[in-house]
């Protein structure tokens, strides 16, 4: 690591009085004192940094090479999907046609946006097998709150205010949290010994003051609950809505959709499944689609097609007239640039390319669990469950610990010095240790086997001499970071302003 | 699914379920390693991988969907596609109403695009994502800078979802049951408050404009009737500048907040802080607002990303990620996300917001905006804008059958009243290459500057308003 890359200093440290990258365009109009009143006029500027424009360049340049990233090398982390982001996807999004178009501009400056957002609708709903598309929201987190905000406004449009939502212990913790932000409830239903929900503990919790139930499937435990026609059955037979968290779309994508299994309401995450770089924590995507009986609560605007007859071409609208919808969610239609990305990525591989996609993801993570297993791994991390995965599968690190003496997170540290994204660690919850790996379709069967090769090694290596994995990473730009002492006492900005240090 | 215009022919190739047909572009199972990784796996074919999913379930037939295409047939369609909108680049365009054509300087989209920046994921594991981490941590302290509050997180999605979810952290924060809000904040972030108020629980009460600006005493009014009520307010929203362009006396709105024991969310425009008083020196509590006008790109509305500060006292009750500075074993700077006990994957329906994936690319661009910007830049630009503005406003405001909707300062927006009707005006001035600005109700016109509309550009719209104008009165005229 260079001196550059080694330097911690911010840009704001890296400042000095006078400098600058920015070039004002002449003041063309004839200045005119006392346009504000004093009271609104800032009388202290923001403390921004001085820097140049090389400055500015070396510094974030700098700084990017202390990130690991999906370009460099093999990134299994559990449930996010990190798929290769293809390059065409940046230069289409960056058409100024696309780029720079102004979301409020009239539908008839906007047809090309309107009818890539409408294609891309279509193509969702045919992929889940649920008819009608929002893609407003901008997470998967926020194609929650929608989905269960709509799950809410179903009951009580029937005169019913069901307050409990049903969720699996093996849930992401955004299901959870956006149920408290909806005003309702959650209970938690068990894991039977397969992985699967425990259809008793459902049967006993199912009621009449159900709202929903938030499942995904294949689950986080990389299980795909096969008794999902009975849980429908138990869900709706109770008047309740299923719910479908689509952070696991990568297995399943043409064999088999949530509208089929039964579900009513599926969010996507495009930067999970359609290939929206991650950004390192956004933007994401989470649109959501909805079945025929909960289509009346759909947010607003929607897009129509206009189809004028005559063999005109037809036309796209914004539509808001939808006195049930419960609204908007946020400003504008939504993250219009991931829509450009993973529509050009559903174009390119067309219906056979997505599913191939899914079951390569799936071949790919039962041959990374087959390797391990003959890497002689698996006794000290066994699967949490079952035989075979889907498109991801848990590792109980429970033996590790025990009998080499290393946790699961030194395993994850000691892989970062191999040159690899650890997998997701301690999720899901209730496995111990818990190791969440996932593949994915864009990795090729070395990448597999060079990764089952450094856990192998990583293990052998502990049982002669543990303290190396306890004290690692030894090779990254910085080694374990306190992060007990950085939350006791935050320091989470520089103090320059006196108004706000 | 039917593709229209240039899509390609709706051929659908039956995928086949036993064997891989292909090797794609973006996968790399050959016949060989299939045959080695089923033999490991121990599994005759890839069927027998997906025997957990019951028969009934599976899709017997292929998706309806295209076929794929190459890389270079994708790109032709969308390029076909962007070629049917009207960009900043095919007209001048004086749109604005919360997303703004700045001009986004080249380093930006070199970093953007950087993949050590595009494509980690969340910086779950700090040692390898310092280079992440810094930014975040150099992102809050632009934000608390700008806006004069010392918690900022690390973004949320946006503008309007911004201001709500201000509104849940001072529902939670207060335990009140009532949002006063502003007419003079976007229609959209007000939209969006009322639609998450019925899963908070909360009530949203409107206050009208008077002059362009907030009506203090409708503001106290409302609030008033807290001491009638069981329903006291949590907070009090504002914009800065608001809808109508207008500057708001932050100060003033920020004392009738306090008087009732609500906190003041105020949603500014950041780009507009170089001249216009902080917020938190205002006695905002919480200012939250939409990033976009910090070095990102229009995106037909996003992408961006939205910003959230607030007082030191709700540093706890914060929504998203938040960086914090430390150290590592051997003593060397180092950062993390911090303050993780808030967040959804610790506390789950306890947390204090459901957020995960956030902007954090957007975030970047803010970022090295602000810093391509620095200290007198972000000043010099709004007073650019400033100027500008006011000469656009009077310029046009003297024109016969247009006038302004209020005389309030304005910073890089303004309203109009035209004395024809707006959507038809509007029509014409884009037949004559200029996008005069968003239609408001009552033939009203909101108008926005930034540093990309010069002064050539504003007397030629005027040129072109006044036709407009013009032809439509006397259209009117002629038919009356």
């Amino acid at each position: 690591m260079s001196a550059a890359v080694a330097d911690t200093q911010t840009i704001f440290e890296k400042g000095r009085p006078g400098r600058r990258a920015f070039t004002a365009p002449d003041l063309d109009v004839p200045h005119v004192d006392g346009l504000l009143p004093e009271a609104m006029r800032r009388t202290q500027e923001p403390a921004l940094p001085e820097v140049s424009e090389p400055e500015l360049v070396r510094h974030y340049v700098n700084l990017s090479k202390r990130n690991f990233d999906l370009d460099s090398g093999f990134y299994p982390l559990g449930s996010c999907t990190m798929k290769h982001n293809p390059r065409l996807h940046e230069r289409v999004a960056a058409l100024p046609g696309h780029a720079r178009l102004h979301p409020f501009q009239d539908p008839s400056g906007a047809q090309g946006a309107l009818e890539l957002m409408w294609n891309l609708e279509r193509a969702l709903a045919e992929i889940s097998g649920l008819s009608h598309v929002s893609l407003q929201p901008s997470a998967g987190s926020h194609g929650e709150l929608a989905g269960v905000l709509l799950a809410r406004a179903y009951h009580e449009d029937r005169g019913e205010q069901r307050i409990e939502v049903l969720t699996p212990d093996t849930a992401h913790g955004t299901n959870p949290a956006t149920v408290t932000m909806a005003g309702l409830k959650v209970v938690k239903v068990a894991t039977d010994q397969d992985g699967g929900v425990d259809l008793d503990d459902l049967r006993a919790k199912a009621g009449p003051q159900t709202a929903c139930i938030m499942l995904t499937n294949p689950n986080t435990l990389g299980v795909f609950d096969a008794n999902i026609q009975e849980i429908a059955a138990i869900v709706h037979g109770v008047g309740g809505v299923l719910y479908y968290d689509g952070a696991n779309l990568n297995a399943v994508m043409g064999i088999t959709r949530p509208g089929d299994m039964g579900f009513d309401i599926v969010h996507f995450n495009l930067h999970k499944t359609f290939t929206q770089p991650h950004g390192g924590g956004g933007p994401g995507s989470g649109p959501i689609a909805v079945s025929d009986r909960v289509e009346p609560y759909l947010m607003v605007p929607r897009i129509e097609r206009v189809d004028s007859g005559n063999g005109a071409e037809p036309r796209f609208e914004l539509e808001s007239d939808h006195p049930k919808s419960i609204g908007r969610l946020r400003g504008f239609h939504g993250n219009y640039g991931t829509f450009v990305r993973s529509y050009a990525y559903i174009r390119s591989l067309g219906a056979e390319g997505l599913k191939d996609a899914s079951v390569t993801a799936v071949l790919n993570a039962n041959y990374l669990l087959a390797r391990l297993e003959q890497a002689g791994v698996a006794q000290y991390l066994p699967l949490a469950f079952g035989t075979l995965c889907m498109h991801e599968f848990v590792l109980s690190g429970g033996p590790m610990k025990r009998e080499l003496g290393i946790r699961t997170l030194d395993l994850a540290k000691r892989l970062l010095d191999h040159g690899f994204h650890p997998p997701t660690v301690y999720f899901p919850l209730l496995v111990d240790e818990a190791l969440l790996v996932e593949p994915t379709e864009t990795e090729t069967k070395e990448t597999l086997d060079g990764f089952a090769d450094a856990i192998a090694e990583i293990l052998r290596e502990a049982a002669e001499d543990p303290e190396i994995a306890r004290t690692a990473p030894h090779t990254t730009p910085v080694r374990r970071l306190d992060e007990a002492a950085a939350a006791k006492r935050p320091r989470i900005r520089e103090s320059l302003s006196a108004e706000t240090a | 699914m039917a593709v229209s215009r240039s899509g390609a022919p709706d051929v659908v190739v039956a995928g086949t379920f036993t064997s891989l047909r292909r090797v794609s572009r973006y996968t790399a199972v050959t016949d060989d390693d299939l045959r080695e990784m089923l033999d490991a796996i121990g599994v005759a074919s890839v069927d027998d991988l997906f025997a957990s999913i019951p028969a009934a379930l599976r899709l017997d037939r292929p998706l309806d969907l295209p076929a794929g295409l190459p890389e270079q047939a994708v790109y032709e369609h969308l390029r076909e596609l962007a070629s049917r909108n009207a960009s900043t680049e095919d007209e001048v365009t004086f749109l604005g109403a919360g997303m703004y054509d700045h001009y986004v300087p080249a380093v930006i989209d070199m970093l953007m695009e950087r993949s050590e920046f595009l494509t980690p994921y969340t910086p779950y594991q700090p040692e390898i994502s310092q280079g992440g981490l810094q930014v975040m941590f150099e992102y809050q302290t632009a934000i608390s800078e700008l806006t004069g509050l010392p918690v900022s997180n690390a973004s949320v999605y946006e503008g309007p979802s911004a201001l709500a979810a201000a509104g849940w952290l001072a529902a939670q924060t207060t335990g009140r049951p009532r949002f006063v809000i502003s007419e003079g904040t976007h229609p959209h972030s007000r939209e969006t408050l009322r639609t998450l108020s019925v899963g908070y629980q909360t009530t949203v009460d409107e206050v009208p404009l008077r002059d362009g600006a907030t009506d203090l005493e409708a503001l106290k009014g409302a609030l008033d009737t807290d001491h009638r009520s069981a329903s006291p307010t949590a907070a009090v929203f504002v914009q800065q500048p608001n809808f109508l362009g207008a500057v708001e006396d932050v100060a003033a709105l920020a004392q009738a907040a306090h008087e009732h024991g609500a906190l003041l969310v105020v949603a500014a425009d950041p780009l507009t802080l170089g001249v216009l008083e902080a917020p938190g020196a205002q006695g905002a509590d919480l200012c939250v607002g939409e990033g976009q006008t910090l070095g990102n790109r229009l995106d037909f509305g996003g992408p961006s990303f939205g910003f959230f500060a607030a007082a030191q006292a709700h540093l706890r009750k914060m929504p998203g990620r938040i960086a914090g500075e430390t150290r590592d074993v051997d003593g060397r700077r180092g950062f993390v996300l911090t303050l993780q006990t808030r967040e959804q994957h610790i506390r789950r329906e306890k947390a204090t917001s459901n957020i995960c994936t956030a902007q954090a690319l957007n975030a970047l661009g803010g970022v090295v905006y602000l810093s391509w910007l620095g200290r007198e830049g972000l000043v010099e630009l709004g007073e650019l804008m400033l100027q500008r503005t006011h000469y656009a406003r009077e310029k046009l405001s003297a024109l016969d059958g247009v006038e302004k909707l209020h005389d309030r300062p304005v910073v890089r927006e303004f309203a109009l009243r035209l004395a024809a009707p707006v959507e038809r005006v509007i029509e014409r001035c884009r037949a004559a290459g200029i996008n005069p600005g968003l239609a408001l109700t009552d033939d009203g016109l909101l108008v926005a500057i930034t540093e990309r509309r010069t002064r050539t550009e504003i007397d030629r719209f005027a040129e072109v308003l006044d036709a407009a104008v013009a032809a439509e009165r006397s259209a009117v005229g002629a038919s009356a």
